[in-house]
Protein backbone atom coordinates (compact mmCIF):
# COMPACT_ATOMS: atom_id res chain seq x y z
CA UNK A 1 0.00 0.00 0.00
CA UNK A 2 2.98 2.51 1.26
CA UNK A 3 4.76 1.61 -1.89
CA UNK A 4 2.05 2.01 -3.95
CA UNK A 5 1.18 5.08 -2.91
CA UNK A 6 4.91 6.48 -2.81
CA UNK A 7 5.05 5.06 -6.84
CA UNK A 8 2.12 7.46 -7.71
CA UNK A 9 3.00 10.56 -5.90
CA UNK A 10 6.34 10.05 -7.99
CA UNK A 11 4.13 10.76 -11.21
CA UNK A 12 4.84 13.88 -12.00
CA UNK A 13 1.61 13.80 -14.15
CA UNK A 14 -0.77 13.08 -10.91
CA UNK A 15 -1.11 16.81 -10.02
CA UNK A 16 -2.13 17.74 -13.22
CA UNK A 17 -4.72 15.11 -13.56
CA UNK A 18 -6.21 16.02 -9.65
CA UNK A 19 -6.47 19.41 -11.12
CA UNK A 20 -7.59 18.68 -14.23
CA UNK A 21 -10.98 16.58 -12.74
CA UNK A 22 -11.41 19.64 -10.15
CA UNK A 23 -11.75 22.51 -12.50
CA UNK A 24 -14.02 20.13 -14.72
CA UNK A 25 -16.22 19.55 -11.58
CA UNK A 26 -16.03 23.36 -10.68
CA UNK A 27 -16.58 24.42 -14.29
CA UNK A 28 -19.57 22.10 -14.49
CA UNK A 29 -21.12 23.64 -11.10
CA UNK A 30 -20.44 27.19 -11.98
CA UNK A 31 -21.97 27.16 -15.91
CA UNK A 32 -24.77 24.74 -14.47
CA UNK A 33 -24.33 21.93 -16.13
CA UNK A 34 -23.50 23.65 -19.40
CA UNK A 35 -19.78 22.88 -19.62
CA UNK A 36 -20.23 19.04 -20.03
CA UNK A 37 -22.85 19.24 -22.80
CA UNK A 38 -22.00 17.67 -26.21
CA UNK A 39 -22.20 21.08 -27.52
CA UNK A 40 -19.45 22.42 -25.38
CA UNK A 41 -17.24 19.59 -25.41
CA UNK A 42 -17.59 19.79 -29.24
CA UNK A 43 -16.22 23.35 -29.31
CA UNK A 44 -13.42 21.94 -26.40
CA UNK A 45 -12.68 18.84 -28.32
CA UNK A 46 -12.54 20.57 -31.72
CA UNK A 47 -9.25 22.95 -30.87
CA UNK A 48 -7.89 20.25 -28.21
CA UNK A 49 -5.62 18.31 -30.86
CA UNK A 50 -4.07 21.97 -32.37
CA UNK A 51 -1.95 22.29 -29.05
CA UNK A 52 -2.01 19.26 -28.25
CA UNK A 53 0.23 17.84 -31.17
CA UNK A 54 2.46 20.52 -30.16
CA UNK A 55 2.72 19.93 -26.91
CA UNK A 56 3.57 16.12 -27.51
CA UNK A 57 6.40 17.31 -29.40
CA UNK A 58 7.37 19.97 -26.87
CA UNK A 59 7.45 17.84 -24.22
CA UNK A 60 9.68 14.75 -25.73
CA UNK A 61 12.07 17.47 -26.45
CA UNK A 62 12.24 18.59 -22.92
CA UNK A 63 12.62 15.40 -21.69
CA UNK A 64 15.17 14.78 -23.98
CA UNK A 65 16.76 18.07 -22.36
CA UNK A 66 15.91 20.92 -24.71
CA UNK A 67 13.50 23.53 -25.74
CA UNK A 68 12.09 24.72 -28.72
CA UNK A 69 10.88 28.56 -28.91
CA UNK A 70 10.02 28.06 -32.39
CA UNK A 71 7.15 26.09 -32.77
CA UNK A 72 4.64 28.90 -32.77
CA UNK A 73 5.73 30.08 -35.77
CA UNK A 74 6.49 26.55 -37.57
CA UNK A 75 2.66 26.44 -36.94
CA UNK A 76 1.87 29.11 -39.24
CA UNK A 77 4.76 28.34 -41.55
CA UNK A 78 4.56 24.52 -42.51
CA UNK A 79 0.58 25.40 -43.55
CA UNK A 80 1.76 28.66 -45.76
CA UNK A 81 4.08 26.71 -47.22
CA UNK A 82 1.37 24.57 -48.12
CA UNK A 83 -0.94 26.71 -48.79
CA UNK A 84 1.37 28.78 -51.76
CA UNK A 85 2.37 25.24 -53.28
CA UNK A 86 -1.23 24.64 -53.27
CA UNK A 87 -2.08 28.20 -54.80
CA UNK A 88 0.03 27.43 -57.55
CA UNK A 89 -1.70 24.26 -58.21
CA UNK A 90 0.11 21.51 -56.66
CA UNK A 91 -1.72 18.68 -55.42
CA UNK A 92 -2.62 18.46 -51.84
CA UNK A 93 -0.15 15.61 -50.88
CA UNK A 94 3.02 16.81 -52.48
CA UNK A 95 2.26 20.08 -50.90
CA UNK A 96 1.89 18.47 -47.41
CA UNK A 97 4.69 16.49 -48.53
CA UNK A 98 7.11 19.64 -48.66
CA UNK A 99 5.57 21.24 -45.83
CA UNK A 100 6.55 18.68 -43.40
CA UNK A 101 9.82 18.23 -45.25
CA UNK A 102 10.00 22.20 -44.79
CA UNK A 103 9.13 21.41 -40.97
CA UNK A 104 12.26 18.43 -40.41
CA UNK A 105 14.72 21.05 -42.00
CA UNK A 106 13.90 23.73 -39.48
CA UNK A 107 14.28 21.16 -36.41
CA UNK A 108 17.29 19.52 -38.19
CA UNK A 109 18.54 23.15 -37.90
CA UNK A 110 17.42 23.80 -34.90
CA UNK A 111 19.11 21.13 -33.53
CA UNK A 112 22.26 20.61 -35.52
CA UNK A 113 23.22 24.22 -34.59
CA UNK A 114 22.36 24.07 -30.49
CA UNK A 115 24.85 20.70 -30.77
CA UNK A 116 27.49 21.22 -33.15
CA UNK A 117 28.05 25.10 -31.97
CA UNK A 118 26.98 24.33 -27.89
CA UNK A 119 24.68 27.32 -28.02
CA UNK A 120 21.76 27.11 -25.69
CA UNK A 121 18.47 25.57 -27.18
CA UNK A 122 16.47 28.78 -26.06
CA UNK A 123 18.86 31.00 -28.27
CA UNK A 124 18.66 29.01 -31.63
CA UNK A 125 15.39 28.40 -31.47
CA UNK A 126 14.03 32.28 -30.17
CA UNK A 127 15.83 32.68 -33.36
CA UNK A 128 13.92 30.37 -35.39
CA UNK A 129 11.51 31.40 -33.85
CA UNK A 130 11.56 35.09 -36.06
CA UNK A 131 13.37 33.25 -39.29
CA UNK A 132 10.12 31.27 -39.49
CA UNK A 133 7.31 34.24 -38.46
CA UNK A 134 8.87 36.38 -41.05
CA UNK A 135 9.31 33.62 -43.90
CA UNK A 136 5.51 32.73 -43.14
CA UNK A 137 4.62 36.47 -43.94
CA UNK A 138 7.48 36.61 -46.83
CA UNK A 139 5.38 33.59 -49.03
CA UNK A 140 2.18 34.70 -48.08
CA UNK A 141 3.13 37.78 -50.10
CA UNK A 142 1.48 39.90 -47.64
CA UNK A 143 -1.91 38.18 -47.78
CA UNK A 144 -3.03 34.86 -47.44
CA UNK A 145 -3.36 32.85 -50.81
CA UNK A 146 -6.49 31.35 -51.14
CA UNK A 147 -7.38 27.65 -50.13
CA UNK A 148 -8.67 25.61 -53.05
CA UNK A 149 -11.75 23.82 -52.70
CA UNK A 150 -11.15 19.99 -53.03
CA UNK A 151 -8.67 20.01 -49.41
CA UNK A 152 -9.41 16.35 -47.69
CA UNK A 153 -11.50 17.57 -44.59
CA UNK A 154 -12.81 14.30 -44.32
CA UNK A 155 -9.41 13.37 -43.33
CA UNK A 156 -8.96 16.15 -40.17
CA UNK A 157 -11.43 18.38 -39.56
CA UNK A 158 -15.42 16.77 -40.12
CA UNK A 159 -17.45 15.65 -37.20
CA UNK A 160 -17.12 11.97 -36.37
CA UNK A 161 -17.92 10.02 -33.25
CA UNK A 162 -20.34 9.28 -31.27
CA UNK A 163 -23.20 12.31 -31.22
CA UNK A 164 -20.46 14.33 -33.71
CA UNK A 165 -18.70 14.66 -30.69
CA UNK A 166 -15.03 15.29 -31.94
CA UNK A 167 -13.49 15.87 -35.12
CA UNK A 168 -11.39 13.90 -37.19
CA UNK A 169 -8.07 16.15 -36.06
CA UNK A 170 -8.75 14.27 -32.54
CA UNK A 171 -8.89 10.77 -33.84
CA UNK A 172 -5.09 11.69 -35.17
CA UNK A 173 -3.87 13.21 -31.46
CA UNK A 174 -5.05 10.24 -29.63
CA UNK A 175 -3.38 8.06 -32.57
CA UNK A 176 0.07 10.28 -32.42
CA UNK A 177 -0.50 10.55 -28.37
CA UNK A 178 -0.89 6.66 -27.72
CA UNK A 179 2.30 6.50 -30.63
CA UNK A 180 4.43 8.85 -28.74
CA UNK A 181 3.58 7.78 -25.36
CA UNK A 182 4.41 4.09 -26.39
CA UNK A 183 7.73 5.37 -28.12
CA UNK A 184 8.80 7.09 -24.78
CA UNK A 185 7.92 3.64 -22.85
CA UNK A 186 8.49 0.69 -24.37
CA UNK A 187 11.29 1.74 -27.19
CA UNK A 188 14.78 1.84 -26.87
CA UNK A 189 14.85 4.85 -28.22
CA UNK A 190 12.50 6.11 -25.72
CA UNK A 191 15.07 5.02 -23.08
CA UNK A 192 17.84 6.53 -24.87
CA UNK A 193 15.80 9.77 -24.97
CA UNK A 194 15.30 9.95 -21.33
CA UNK A 195 19.07 8.76 -20.59
CA UNK A 196 20.50 11.32 -22.99
CA UNK A 197 18.01 13.92 -21.09
CA UNK A 198 18.82 12.88 -17.60
CA UNK A 199 22.33 12.69 -17.53
CA UNK A 200 24.05 13.48 -20.53
CA UNK A 201 27.48 11.95 -19.50
CA UNK A 202 26.16 9.10 -18.41
CA UNK A 203 24.23 8.34 -21.62
CA UNK A 204 27.42 9.45 -23.36
CA UNK A 205 29.87 6.92 -21.87
CA UNK A 206 27.20 3.99 -22.24
CA UNK A 207 27.70 5.30 -26.47
CA UNK A 208 24.34 6.32 -27.30
CA UNK A 209 24.22 8.49 -30.09
CA UNK A 210 23.19 11.97 -28.08
CA UNK A 211 23.84 13.96 -30.86
CA UNK A 212 21.78 12.57 -33.55
CA UNK A 213 18.90 11.58 -30.63
CA UNK A 214 19.03 14.78 -29.48
CA UNK A 215 18.13 16.47 -33.50
CA UNK A 216 15.63 13.69 -33.91
CA UNK A 217 13.63 15.33 -31.23
CA UNK A 218 13.68 18.79 -32.13
CA UNK A 219 13.08 18.12 -36.04
CA UNK A 220 9.98 15.53 -34.92
CA UNK A 221 8.75 18.26 -32.64
CA UNK A 222 8.92 20.97 -35.40
CA UNK A 223 6.77 18.44 -37.55
CA UNK A 224 4.04 17.88 -34.90
CA UNK A 225 3.85 21.58 -34.66
CA UNK A 226 3.44 22.11 -38.35
CA UNK A 227 0.92 19.55 -38.84
CA UNK A 228 -0.88 20.83 -35.98
CA UNK A 229 -0.98 24.34 -37.57
CA UNK A 230 -2.03 22.61 -41.16
CA UNK A 231 -4.89 21.50 -39.40
CA UNK A 232 -6.20 24.59 -37.04
CA UNK A 233 -5.61 26.48 -41.13
CA UNK A 234 -7.70 23.19 -42.01
CA UNK A 235 -10.22 24.46 -39.90
CA UNK A 236 -10.27 27.99 -40.10
CA UNK A 237 -10.68 27.35 -43.79
CA UNK A 238 -8.01 30.32 -44.25
CA UNK A 239 -3.81 30.42 -43.84
CA UNK A 240 -3.40 33.23 -41.77
CA UNK A 241 0.26 34.13 -41.01
CA UNK A 242 -0.26 34.85 -37.58
CA UNK A 243 -1.56 31.77 -36.25
CA UNK A 244 0.30 30.11 -33.40
CA UNK A 245 1.46 33.68 -31.84
CA UNK A 246 2.37 32.76 -28.22
CA UNK A 247 1.56 29.34 -28.34
CA UNK A 248 5.37 28.46 -28.29
CA UNK A 249 4.89 29.13 -24.70
CA UNK A 250 1.48 27.83 -23.59
CA UNK A 251 2.91 24.52 -25.29
CA UNK A 252 5.70 25.00 -22.37
CA UNK A 253 3.44 25.68 -20.02
CA UNK A 254 1.40 22.57 -21.21
CA UNK A 255 4.37 20.06 -20.77
CA UNK A 256 5.49 22.05 -17.10
CA UNK A 257 2.17 21.17 -16.38
CA UNK A 258 1.93 17.90 -16.87
CA UNK A 259 4.91 17.43 -14.65
CA UNK A 260 8.38 17.73 -17.03
CA UNK A 261 11.10 19.19 -16.26
CA UNK A 262 12.64 22.15 -17.86
CA UNK A 263 15.62 19.95 -16.99
CA UNK A 264 14.88 17.24 -18.72
CA UNK A 265 14.71 13.85 -17.92
CA UNK A 266 11.75 13.57 -16.05
CA UNK A 267 8.16 13.69 -17.49
CA UNK A 268 5.74 11.82 -19.60
CA UNK A 269 3.61 12.18 -22.79
CA UNK A 270 0.57 11.48 -21.14
CA UNK A 271 1.66 14.65 -18.53
CA UNK A 272 1.73 17.06 -21.55
CA UNK A 273 -1.75 15.88 -22.70
CA UNK A 274 -3.51 16.58 -19.49
CA UNK A 275 -1.43 19.74 -19.10
CA UNK A 276 -3.27 20.56 -22.85
CA UNK A 277 -6.49 19.62 -21.91
CA UNK A 278 -6.09 21.62 -18.81
CA UNK A 279 -5.28 25.14 -20.80
CA UNK A 280 -8.02 24.38 -23.19
CA UNK A 281 -10.55 23.98 -20.12
CA UNK A 282 -9.46 26.66 -18.39
CA UNK A 283 -9.81 28.76 -21.47
CA UNK A 284 -13.48 27.04 -21.78
CA UNK A 285 -14.55 27.08 -18.68
CA UNK A 286 -13.58 30.73 -17.83
CA UNK A 287 -15.76 31.49 -20.33
CA UNK A 288 -18.52 30.50 -19.54
CA UNK A 289 -18.60 30.80 -15.97
CA UNK A 290 -18.57 34.26 -17.64
CA UNK A 291 -15.15 35.52 -16.06
CA UNK A 292 -13.66 38.57 -17.91
CA UNK A 293 -11.28 36.41 -20.61
CA UNK A 294 -7.97 38.71 -19.67
CA UNK A 295 -8.01 36.19 -16.43
CA UNK A 296 -6.82 33.00 -19.30
CA UNK A 297 -3.27 33.97 -18.92
CA UNK A 298 -3.70 34.79 -14.86
CA UNK A 299 -5.15 31.36 -14.66
CA UNK A 300 -2.41 29.55 -17.15
CA UNK A 301 0.74 31.18 -15.35
CA UNK A 302 -0.59 30.33 -11.65
CA UNK A 303 -1.36 26.94 -12.87
CA UNK A 304 2.13 26.18 -14.40
CA UNK A 305 3.97 27.81 -11.11
CA UNK A 306 1.41 25.85 -8.46
CA UNK A 307 1.83 22.93 -10.65
CA UNK A 308 5.26 22.43 -10.08
CA UNK A 309 4.90 23.51 -6.26
CA UNK A 310 2.77 20.80 -5.86
CA UNK A 311 4.99 18.32 -7.71
CA UNK A 312 8.11 19.23 -5.69
CA UNK A 313 6.42 19.43 -2.51
CA UNK A 314 5.03 15.92 -3.70
CA UNK A 315 8.18 14.16 -4.75
CA UNK A 316 9.98 15.20 -0.87
CA UNK A 317 6.75 13.49 0.23
CA UNK A 318 6.94 10.62 -1.84
CA UNK A 319 10.33 10.18 -0.86
CA UNK A 320 10.13 10.81 2.99
CA UNK A 321 7.66 7.42 2.41
CA UNK A 322 10.28 4.51 3.53
CA UNK A 323 10.25 1.88 1.97
CA UNK A 324 13.20 -1.02 1.03
CA UNK A 325 14.52 -0.49 -2.54
CA UNK B 1 54.21 -15.15 -18.81
CA UNK B 2 50.98 -14.78 -21.55
CA UNK B 3 50.79 -12.21 -23.51
CA UNK B 4 49.40 -9.56 -23.18
CA UNK B 5 45.75 -8.35 -23.26
CA UNK B 6 46.04 -4.93 -23.76
CA UNK B 7 49.04 -3.04 -25.04
CA UNK B 8 49.36 -0.11 -25.27
CA UNK B 9 52.26 1.19 -28.02
CA UNK B 10 53.87 5.77 -27.47
CA UNK B 11 50.26 6.69 -26.93
CA UNK B 12 49.97 10.82 -27.47
CA UNK B 13 47.52 13.39 -26.63
CA UNK B 14 47.68 16.94 -26.83
CA UNK B 15 44.46 19.14 -25.38
CA UNK B 16 45.51 22.23 -27.16
CA UNK B 17 49.23 23.10 -26.53
CA UNK B 18 48.76 21.07 -23.33
CA UNK B 19 50.84 17.55 -23.84
CA UNK B 20 48.87 15.37 -21.52
CA UNK B 21 49.97 12.13 -22.62
CA UNK B 22 53.70 11.72 -23.43
CA UNK B 23 54.43 8.34 -25.05
CA UNK B 24 53.01 6.20 -22.98
CA UNK B 25 53.53 2.61 -23.49
CA UNK B 26 52.31 -0.42 -20.97
CA UNK B 27 51.32 -3.73 -21.56
CA UNK B 28 48.64 -5.52 -19.04
CA UNK B 29 48.32 -9.30 -18.89
CA UNK B 30 45.10 -11.35 -18.40
CA UNK B 31 43.90 -11.91 -15.11
CA UNK B 32 46.20 -9.16 -13.54
CA UNK B 33 44.72 -6.27 -11.41
CA UNK B 34 46.62 -3.07 -12.23
CA UNK B 35 46.88 0.11 -9.94
CA UNK B 36 47.27 2.97 -11.80
CA UNK B 37 48.22 5.85 -9.28
CA UNK B 38 49.15 9.15 -9.98
CA UNK B 39 48.29 13.04 -8.93
CA UNK B 40 45.71 15.36 -10.90
CA UNK B 41 46.87 15.76 -14.20
CA UNK B 42 49.25 13.21 -14.05
CA UNK B 43 47.59 11.70 -17.65
CA UNK B 44 45.76 8.35 -15.97
CA UNK B 45 42.38 9.74 -16.71
CA UNK B 46 43.46 10.50 -20.11
CA UNK B 47 44.81 7.12 -20.70
CA UNK B 48 41.86 5.67 -19.51
CA UNK B 49 39.60 8.08 -21.42
CA UNK B 50 41.61 6.69 -24.28
CA UNK B 51 41.18 3.00 -24.17
CA UNK B 52 37.30 3.42 -23.00
CA UNK B 53 35.99 5.15 -26.25
CA UNK B 54 35.27 8.90 -24.94
CA UNK B 55 38.24 10.66 -25.68
CA UNK B 56 40.86 9.69 -29.33
CA UNK B 57 44.07 9.08 -28.92
CA UNK B 58 46.60 12.24 -30.60
CA UNK B 59 49.08 9.18 -32.05
CA UNK B 60 49.96 5.78 -30.87
CA UNK B 61 48.72 2.08 -30.68
CA UNK B 62 45.91 -0.02 -28.89
CA UNK B 63 46.52 -3.76 -29.24
CA UNK B 64 43.94 -6.46 -28.18
CA UNK B 65 45.29 -10.13 -27.85
CA UNK B 66 48.19 -9.39 -29.86
CA UNK B 67 45.69 -7.08 -32.85
CA UNK B 68 45.55 -3.51 -33.61
CA UNK B 69 42.13 -1.94 -32.66
CA UNK B 70 40.50 1.65 -33.24
CA UNK B 71 38.63 2.45 -30.47
CA UNK B 72 36.35 5.68 -31.62
CA UNK B 73 33.75 5.60 -29.06
CA UNK B 74 32.89 4.03 -25.63
CA UNK B 75 30.23 1.20 -27.82
CA UNK B 76 33.64 0.24 -30.07
CA UNK B 77 35.19 -0.14 -26.52
CA UNK B 78 31.94 -2.04 -24.88
CA UNK B 79 32.15 -4.44 -28.33
CA UNK B 80 36.14 -5.35 -27.28
CA UNK B 81 34.82 -6.39 -23.90
CA UNK B 82 36.14 -3.34 -22.22
CA UNK B 83 33.84 -1.83 -19.81
CA UNK B 84 34.46 1.02 -17.85
CA UNK B 85 33.31 2.37 -13.84
CA UNK B 86 33.22 6.13 -13.84
CA UNK B 87 33.92 8.08 -10.76
CA UNK B 88 30.71 10.36 -11.15
CA UNK B 89 29.02 6.77 -12.09
CA UNK B 90 27.44 6.29 -15.53
CA UNK B 91 24.00 5.75 -14.26
CA UNK B 92 20.62 7.85 -15.20
CA UNK B 93 19.14 8.93 -11.86
CA UNK B 94 15.72 9.90 -12.93
CA UNK B 95 15.64 5.95 -14.84
CA UNK B 96 14.88 2.95 -13.38
CA UNK B 97 18.21 0.16 -12.54
CA UNK B 98 17.04 -1.93 -15.21
CA UNK B 99 16.59 0.49 -18.18
CA UNK B 100 20.14 1.74 -16.77
CA UNK B 101 21.52 -1.67 -16.90
CA UNK B 102 20.44 -2.17 -20.66
CA UNK B 103 21.21 1.95 -21.70
CA UNK B 104 22.14 1.82 -25.04
CA UNK B 105 22.47 -2.01 -25.24
CA UNK B 106 18.34 -2.93 -24.79
CA UNK B 107 17.21 -6.31 -25.40
CA UNK B 108 14.53 -6.19 -28.32
CA UNK B 109 11.53 -7.96 -29.43
CA UNK B 110 11.81 -6.58 -32.53
CA UNK B 111 13.79 -4.35 -34.51
CA UNK B 112 14.53 -2.16 -37.63
CA UNK B 113 17.65 -0.48 -37.99
CA UNK B 114 18.41 -0.73 -35.00
CA UNK B 115 15.69 0.73 -32.98
CA UNK B 116 12.58 -1.33 -31.61
CA UNK B 117 10.68 -2.93 -28.75
CA UNK B 118 12.12 -3.25 -25.58
CA UNK B 119 11.77 -6.44 -23.72
CA UNK B 120 10.97 -5.33 -20.18
CA UNK B 121 10.60 -8.81 -18.50
CA UNK B 122 14.15 -10.27 -20.01
CA UNK B 123 15.32 -6.81 -18.65
CA UNK B 124 13.44 -6.89 -15.33
CA UNK B 125 14.83 -10.33 -14.93
CA UNK B 126 18.16 -10.22 -16.45
CA UNK B 127 18.61 -7.20 -13.63
CA UNK B 128 17.29 -8.98 -10.81
CA UNK B 129 19.70 -11.44 -11.60
CA UNK B 130 22.84 -9.50 -12.35
CA UNK B 131 22.42 -7.09 -9.14
CA UNK B 132 22.16 -10.23 -7.10
CA UNK B 133 25.34 -11.71 -8.58
CA UNK B 134 26.97 -8.69 -7.82
CA UNK B 135 26.32 -9.43 -4.09
CA UNK B 136 23.24 -6.09 -3.83
CA UNK B 137 20.51 -6.50 -1.73
CA UNK B 138 17.49 -4.36 -3.77
CA UNK B 139 14.33 -5.36 -3.57
CA UNK B 140 13.34 -3.63 -6.99
CA UNK B 141 14.64 -3.21 -10.03
CA UNK B 142 11.73 -0.64 -10.89
CA UNK B 143 13.72 1.32 -8.00
CA UNK B 144 14.83 4.69 -9.33
CA UNK B 145 18.76 5.15 -9.68
CA UNK B 146 18.27 8.52 -8.04
CA UNK B 147 17.02 6.58 -4.63
CA UNK B 148 20.03 4.75 -4.33
CA UNK B 149 23.06 5.19 -2.02
CA UNK B 150 26.58 6.17 -3.77
CA UNK B 151 27.88 2.87 -3.25
CA UNK B 152 24.88 1.25 -4.13
CA UNK B 153 25.13 3.12 -7.83
CA UNK B 154 28.45 1.63 -8.20
CA UNK B 155 27.34 -2.22 -7.18
CA UNK B 156 24.66 -1.69 -10.09
CA UNK B 157 27.33 -0.31 -12.05
CA UNK B 158 29.77 -3.33 -11.78
CA UNK B 159 26.79 -5.45 -12.13
CA UNK B 160 25.64 -3.64 -15.64
CA UNK B 161 29.87 -4.86 -16.08
CA UNK B 162 29.63 -8.42 -15.11
CA UNK B 163 26.42 -8.79 -16.84
CA UNK B 164 27.70 -8.03 -20.36
CA UNK B 165 30.89 -10.29 -20.02
CA UNK B 166 33.81 -7.81 -19.22
CA UNK B 167 37.02 -8.79 -20.05
CA UNK B 168 38.55 -5.67 -18.83
CA UNK B 169 37.46 -3.73 -16.60
CA UNK B 170 38.08 -0.01 -16.21
CA UNK B 171 37.43 1.44 -12.52
CA UNK B 172 37.50 5.20 -12.42
CA UNK B 173 38.29 6.13 -9.14
CA UNK B 174 35.38 4.40 -7.86
CA UNK B 175 35.66 5.09 -4.28
CA UNK B 176 35.55 8.63 -3.81
CA UNK B 177 32.42 9.75 -2.72
CA UNK B 178 32.02 6.70 -0.86
CA UNK B 179 31.06 5.97 2.79
CA UNK B 180 34.32 3.84 4.40
CA UNK B 181 32.22 0.49 4.40
CA UNK B 182 31.21 0.95 0.79
CA UNK B 183 34.57 1.65 0.12
CA UNK B 184 35.72 -1.78 1.41
CA UNK B 185 33.02 -3.68 -0.50
CA UNK B 186 34.75 -1.75 -3.48
CA UNK B 187 38.02 -3.18 -3.10
CA UNK B 188 36.73 -6.13 -2.24
CA UNK B 189 35.40 -6.82 -5.24
CA UNK B 190 38.60 -5.63 -7.38
CA UNK B 191 40.53 -8.17 -5.43
CA UNK B 192 37.99 -10.64 -6.62
CA UNK B 193 38.32 -9.59 -10.12
CA UNK B 194 40.86 -12.70 -10.45
CA UNK B 195 38.28 -15.08 -9.69
CA UNK B 196 35.88 -14.09 -12.07
CA UNK B 197 38.70 -14.07 -15.08
CA UNK B 198 38.35 -10.39 -15.63
CA UNK B 199 41.04 -8.49 -15.64
CA UNK B 200 41.32 -4.90 -13.83
CA UNK B 201 42.63 -1.44 -14.17
CA UNK B 202 42.16 0.57 -11.11
CA UNK B 203 42.53 3.97 -10.72
CA UNK B 204 42.82 5.97 -7.68
CA UNK B 205 44.96 8.22 -5.66
CA UNK B 206 44.88 6.59 -2.57
CA UNK B 207 48.07 4.78 -2.42
CA UNK B 208 46.46 2.54 0.53
CA UNK B 209 43.85 1.51 -1.66
CA UNK B 210 45.98 0.19 -4.79
CA UNK B 211 48.24 -1.58 -2.36
CA UNK B 212 44.88 -3.13 -0.59
CA UNK B 213 43.79 -5.05 -4.19
CA UNK B 214 46.34 -4.84 -7.28
CA UNK B 215 49.10 -7.10 -8.09
CA UNK B 216 50.67 -4.47 -10.46
CA UNK B 217 51.46 -0.53 -9.64
CA UNK B 218 51.67 1.38 -12.55
CA UNK B 219 52.36 5.31 -11.17
CA UNK B 220 52.07 8.20 -13.47
CA UNK B 221 53.27 11.76 -13.46
CA UNK B 222 53.53 14.61 -15.91
CA UNK B 223 51.83 11.95 -18.72
CA UNK B 224 54.73 9.58 -18.72
CA UNK B 225 54.95 6.32 -16.62
CA UNK B 226 56.95 7.06 -14.37
CA UNK B 227 57.18 3.60 -12.05
CA UNK B 228 56.05 -0.35 -13.25
CA UNK B 229 55.98 -3.22 -10.58
CA UNK B 230 54.93 -5.65 -8.64
CA UNK B 231 53.19 -4.78 -5.93
CA UNK B 232 55.62 -7.29 -3.55
CA UNK B 233 58.05 -5.73 -5.14
CA UNK B 234 57.92 -1.73 -4.65
CA UNK B 235 56.36 0.28 -1.36
CA UNK B 236 54.75 3.47 -0.65
CA UNK B 237 57.76 5.66 -0.02
CA UNK B 238 58.90 4.49 -3.49
CA UNK B 239 55.81 5.31 -5.32
CA UNK B 240 55.32 8.69 -3.23
CA UNK B 241 58.81 9.73 -4.58
CA UNK B 242 58.42 9.32 -8.19
CA UNK B 243 55.19 10.97 -8.32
Amino acid sequence: MKRLLKIYMEKPELAALVLLVLLVILFQVQSGGVFLSANNLRGILGILPEIGLMVIGVTILMICGEFDLSVGSVFALMPMVMAVLMADGTPFILAFGAGIAACAAIGFVNGFLTINYNIPSFITTLGMLFIARSLTIVISGGFPPLLPNDLPNWLFTVFVGPGDLFRMSFVWFVVIAVLASLMMSRTNFGNWIRATGGFLPAAQAMGIPTARVKIACFMLCSMLAGFAGMIQVLRLGSPLPSIGEGWELQAVAAAVIGGTALSGGIGAVLGGVIGAILIRVIDNGLVLSQVDANWFKFAIGFLTIFAVVVNSWLAKRAKAIKVET
Amino acid sequence: MSHPIISVRNLHKWYSGVHALKGVSLDIYPNETVGLIGDNGAGKSTLINILSGVQLASEGEIHLDGKPVRIRSPRDAMDLGIETIYQYNSMVPTMSIARNMFIGREPLKFRLFGLGVMDHKQMAAESTDAIAGAGLHLRSPDALVGELSGGQRQGVAIARAMHFKSRVMILDEPTNHLAVKETKKVIDFVRSLKDLNITGIFISHNIHHVFECCDRIVAMARGEVVLDKRAEDTSMDEILDVL
